[in-house]
């Protein structure tokens, strides 16, 4: 078959980029970053309204633009940048052209209309709906409408995906199987077609509704599937960081996957069990049976938190044996210590999988556990889970691969690149401490979306503990930190593109080289036999386990005080 | 750099493992299965489990129960809205509902006493969480959800909606007495 393209190779990377793909990676990702824009600014208006002795905004202003804040990090961010990675994980990683470009790029324009078309109706003020836009509180027309297109939109990029693979294929553009990586990334695409099926299936009847076609959307089953699509939507949000975390260790060590059947069956088991967790939401509603809850929010049998435990460890223990193999062999921490710490595209990632594990993964379970989750179903609690899991776990990851890809992909030089070796530090351990506080304030009660914890104006108002207020104020501070942080990586990232010096292109050919397989290592062929490869990232993980027992049955501690009910 | 590239053996099922992987694989599962069947072993040996009971309901016929157990136990009025106070007795059927932004009526119960709530919600949802003790639940409009209760704790208690619910959001609070 003849196509007319040219291929890039990049003289930093070695990475090979087609002219379309890299065209449309660099739209969707530059989109991406817009939102992220978009989001940060909201976010000074909602963590500073939330900081009790701040209470900036008015209820009105508040709830609306905690409802972008929300649609605008956790839909249109992330999906945007997760489209990039999805491209660039087919098609520059098999050096392949991208299936149906003029189709991909009416999937962007459709994404990037939807999602105007949807803040536009939230900056209106009548749809201050929250994300989860629950019936019958009801935004206006163009907001359902604009989700749609969005929705549509991503679908046609996953397909996009899939067909960059189908030529990859047939072109034989690589030997044997896919990478982990693109691997990894076909899991996000698929778990991303459940997820936006689920959104086109409750938001089509809903939009309905809202320009009166249609009586009556049940509310509990609004709630149900929309949650497919609410919390699925983070699903592929772990699938695709997780990809990214795999990616970056062979980036920045030439790291090899300890095993490439443990990594990708934990992949798989992504794909069969992940989506399950959308119940999580509903463990404190009525009407759903408790077979049903327990079945679904341990994902069965919590096999993608198993799933979820092998990357948090296969991914550092592939850093420890790939810098064990260097040399950096002594004790339990060489490894390490001896780490490019000063590289922001490393730092970036070990900073998103600490916190990943131990302060969204755990809590993560915490919620998700039926009984347990009577104690923290709304209250803030929740939020400072999904920061933990979105915001440090994904949104930095995307930060930390965007460092690496402005020379290879956007071919310019870093400006400012001291403040870019610190940026991971200040944004990832203020979210760090962001979210414990959140959670802190949470264990006390506080409400989530709530514009006012003193109640003013109400009868019978409630005193929260004085503790709550302080950690309501120590979210004010760690969220203003965070968001500094933020205006940092977008002043490197914005800036690097518009003032960053122009680096090397590199030779074009009109012709892929095609991939040849990884060279089978000793270290590899004696695996199972020899040994004990990563005892550094064991003893972490051990850690880790601990802290996961020890929280896990202090909240059923808690838990066994309360009223009794049944 | 094999992460990004196919790797060496195509049939990468056969990749052996090492046993650093091979151990973890084996305590996580431990862990897994162990909380698995704490959730479940929760249900039969634990005292604080959600109900399921649940019926469809409509805010006209939620709202005659409810008056019907406001007329016979109330013993006060509370603030200028003059908020029934409801001393309904123990064992009883109990109701509470949530609307835009109250909740209605105030009831008083007894320490160590089992009541059956009904729990409903006339327009949008609502959360019923139950402070300082922290129980949250989701109240969803359309349908009644009936929960076994057995207050332990008494004192004044307050009951603060928790999922947005509109404008008047943050007003929306009221209080359950235990004696």
């Amino acid at each position: 078959m003849s196509v007319t393209t040219t291929y890039r190779t990049c003289p930093r990377s070695g990475l090979q980029f087609e002219h379309q793909a890299e065209w449309l990676i660099r739209a969707n990702a530059f989109v991406g970053v817009v939102w992220l824009l978009i989001g940060g600014i909201l976010a000074i208006g909602v963590v500073l309204t939330r900081w009790p002795a701040i209470h900036w905004l008015e209820a009105e202003t508040f709830y609306m633009v905690l409802t972008a804040h929300g649609l605008d990090m956790l839909i249109f961010w992330m999906i945007f940048f997760e489209v990039a990675v999805l491209y660039f994980a087919a098609s520059t990683l098999l050096r392949c052209r991208i299936a149906t470009p003029r189709v991909a790029w009416l999937g962007f324009a459709l994404m990037v209309i939807g999602s105007i078309l949807n803040n536009v109706a939230v900056f209106r003020g009548a749809s201050s709906v929250m994300m989860t836009s629950y019936v019958p509180m009801m935004a206006e027309p163009s907001f359902y409408l604009g989700l749609i297109l969005f929705a549509v939109g991503a679908l046609i990029a996953c397909f996009v995906f899939f067909g960059t693979l189908v030529v990859a294929k047939r072109e034989k553009t690589y030997e044997g199987s896919v990478p982990l990586v693109t691997f990894g990334a076909i899991t996000a695409a698929i778990i991303a077609v459940f997820t936006i099926s689920s959104g086109a299936i409750i938001l089509i009847p809903t939009w309905l509704l809202s320009i009166g076609v249609v009586e009556q959307v049940d509310p509990l089953v609004y709630r149900t599937v929309w949650w497919a699509f609410g919390h699925s939507s983070q699903q592929i949000n772990v699938a695709a960081h997780i990809s990214v975390w795999y990616l970056v260790a062979a980036v920045a060590f030439g790291a090899k996957p300890m095993s490439e059947r443990v990594s990708r069956m934990a992949f798989l088991l992504y794909i069969l069990f992940l989506q399950l967790a959308s119940a999580h939401h509903l463990l404190a509603d009525p009407g759903l049976s408790t077979g049903w809850k327990v079945i679904n929010t341990s994902y069965f049998m919590y096999f993608a938190v198993l799933a979820s435990m092998i990357h948090g460890l296969t991914i550092p223990g592939a850093m420890e044996v790939a810098q064990r193999q260097k040399g950096f062999t002594k004790g339990l921490y060489e490894w390490l210590r001896k780490a490019p710490w000063g590289n922001p595209t490393f730092s970036g990632v070990f900073i998103s999988i600490i916190g990943f594990g131990f302060l969204g993964g755990i809590s993560g379970v915490m919620m998700g556990t039926e009984q347990l989750n009577m104690i923290i179903h709304n209250t803030i609690y929740v939020p400072g889970h999904f920061h933990a899991t979105v915001v440090v776990g994904t949104t930095l990851t995307f930060m930390a691969l965007t460092y690496y890809l402005i020379p290879v992909l956007f071919q310019r030089e870093m400006i400012a690149p001291k403040l870019a070796k610190w940026q991971p530090y200040l944004f990832g351990f203020s979210m760090y401490f962001f979210c414990l506080v959140m959670m802190g304030a949470g264990t006390l009660g506080v409400s989530r979306r709530h514009w006012d914890m003193a109640f003013g104006g109400a009868a019978l108002a409630y005193e929260w503990p004085g503790a709550a207020y302080l950690m309501m104020g120590l979210v004010g501070i760690a969220g203003l930190m965070a968001i500094v942080g933020g205006i940092a990586y977008i002043y490197i990232t914005v800036g690097s593109l518009l003032w960053g010096r122009r680096l090397d292109a590199g030779a074009t050919s009109p012709r892929f080289t095609p991939l040849p397989r990884a060279t089978p290592t000793v270290i590899a062929q004696s695996y199972g036999s020899a040994g004990f490869a990563a005892p550094g990232t064991f003893v972490l993980a051990l850690v880790f386990l601990v802290a996961f027992i020890l929280y896990y049955f202090i909240n059923w501690k808690y838990l066994s005080t309360l009223w009794l009910l049944s | 750099m094999s992460a990004i590239l196919p790797p060496a053996d195509r049939l990468w099922y056969k990749h052996p493992i090492d046993r650093v992987e091979g151990m973890w694989i084996g305590i996580a599962l431990t862990w897994c299965l162990i909380m698995f069947f704490m959730m479940v072993g929760w249900h039969v040996w634990g005292k604080q489990n959600l109900s399921t009971e649940t019926y469809r309901t409509t805010p006209e016929q939620f709202v005659v129960k409810a008056q019907e157990m406001v007329d016979k136990y109330t013993v006060r009025t509370e603030t200028e809205q003059e908020i029934p106070v409801v001393a309904p007795p123990p064992g009883s059927d109990i109701y509470l509902l949530a609307r835009l932004w109250a909740f209605w009526p105030i009831l008083e119960l007894e320490k160590g006493k089992t009541y059956r709530l009904h729990m409903t919600s006339m327009d949008y949802n609502h959360g019923f969480s139950l402070q300082p003790t922290n129980i949250n639940i989701q109240v969803v409009p359309g349908f009644e959800h009936v929960i076994t209760i057995t207050p332990n704790q008494s004192g004044q208690h307050s009951i603060v909606c928790n999922e947005f619910c509109g404008i008047g959001h943050h007003t929306m609070v009221s209080r359950l007495y235990v004696k």
